[in-house]
């Protein structure tokens, strides 16, 4: 009786645990670049102006069950900005706005998911951009999942969030339609 | 044999008049494309140069650039005049090796001031007359390089500049030789 109850609490507290570590790992595909990190800021007021960083990395956890397990952590090489125009990239490089050789890296890192349902969720985490940290929300949608040709699965999401330029230490007067920018992200990760 | 790092001497009292007109043209324009780049990256979104001076800072280089390689066509084809007996032959020397150091480095930022412009693969137009084509645009993060060492050049260029300038007020002001007057 004693060894049964034993053998219930360990099967209990397995399960238990395997329920914990549910959450299903996933590395964002970089190397098939099935993911884009862009970013949209007003010109003037009169048209959106785009961009992207080509050179990043990312992970994430999903928990299907639990959705407020998951979590994403992205790493951006702040060098690797592009808007296609080379003299607009180096100036976004410069002293003026992003300082790449000072800082190099922008990271964003989870802090908690809530899940709106219908596959919707509030990610809420920390956003270092040009040495500095601060809390954003990026509203995401999972797009779909499902295994792919190749032997994989894959799971994919967008989500975006808006930021003050001057929250982030970036003074340069791009005009007043110009204080906010919109950074969006596509992301697909490969199940591990 | 003349080359760029061997004068060929020439008995002449002058620089041609293509010589000395090419001379100041060039040098007035290196001093002004100078001066503009400095003041065009200070310029403020809203200004109303922001777009125009860059645009005109490229146009005038390339420009600058078709005359100076005119001016070493006929610095190597015509030579230029012997030094003057007066003339030391330590100055000879440093006035030759400046003279050399500022060739080599307004080639150098031709060449750079073209890859930044160049570097995502669209030509220079030069006053809707003609375009210089890119062809160099693989080099990663091609314009913060050629940035980096076009401004720091032209600075040093400037300095030598001043040395140029320098030695020749020396002569004309100080030795009261003829070294000046072979240009003007």
């Amino acid at each position: 009786m004693k060894l049964l109850s034993n053998t219930l609490v360990a099967g209990l507290s397995l399960a238990l645990s395997a329920a914990a570590f549910s959450a299903e790992k996933y590395v964002i595909d970089t190397k098939g670049m099935h993911a884009f990190i862009e970013f949209k800021i007003s010109h003037l007021g009169y048209s959106w102006l785009k961009g992207r960083f080509n050179d990043f990395s990312g992970e994430l956890t999903y928990d299907e069950k639990s959705p407020e397990n998951s979590s994403v952590s992205v790493s951006i090489k702040t060098a690797s900005v592009d808007s296609n125009h080379a003299e607009r990239d180096k100036h976004l490089r410069g002293s003026d706005f992003l300082e790449v050789s000072k800082y190099p890296t922008a990271t964003f890192k989870s802090t908690k998911v809530v899940s709106k349902g219908k596959g919707k969720a509030d990610i809420v985490g920390d956003l270092t951009l040009h040495g500095v940290t601060k809390s954003v929300t990026i509203d995401a949608v999972e797009i779909g999942a499902g295994n792919d040709p190749w032997g994989g699965f894959r799971r994919g999401f967008m989500g975006s969030t808006t930021i003050a330029l001057k929250d982030f230490g970036i003074n340069y007067n791009l005009g007043p339609a110009s204080e906010t920018v919109e950074l969006i992200l596509n992301i697909e990760g490969i199940r591990k | 044999m003349t080359s760029l790092t061997q004068n060929q001497y020439v008995a002449m009292d002058k620089y041609l008049p293509t010589q000395r007109t090419l001379h100041w043209i060039t040098g007035l324009l290196i001093l002004g494309l100078f001066a503009v780049g400095v003041w065009m990256r200070s310029l403020s979104y809203y200004d109303p140069w922001y777009q125009t001076a860059p645009i005109w800072h490229k146009e005038i280089g390339i420009i600058t650039a078709i005359l100076i390689m005119l001016r070493v066509i006929w610095r190597i084809k015509s030579g230029v005049p012997k030094p003057l007996s007066s003339h030391k032959k330590w100055e000879i020397h440093l006035a030759h090796l400046i003279h050399i150091l500022m060739y080599l480095m307004i080639f150098v930022i031709i060449l750079s001031g073209y890859l930044i412009a160049t570097a995502d693969n669209r030509g220079i137009d030069v006053f809707g007359i003609f375009e210089v084509p890119a062809v160099i645009n693989a080099i990663e993060n091609q314009e913060d390089i050629a940035g980096f060492i076009h401004e720091w050049v032209a600075y040093g260029l400037i300095a030598l500049v001043v040395l140029h300038v320098a030695g020749a007020l020396k002569h004309h002001v100080i030795d009261k030789d003829s070294t000046l007057k072979r240009m003007l």
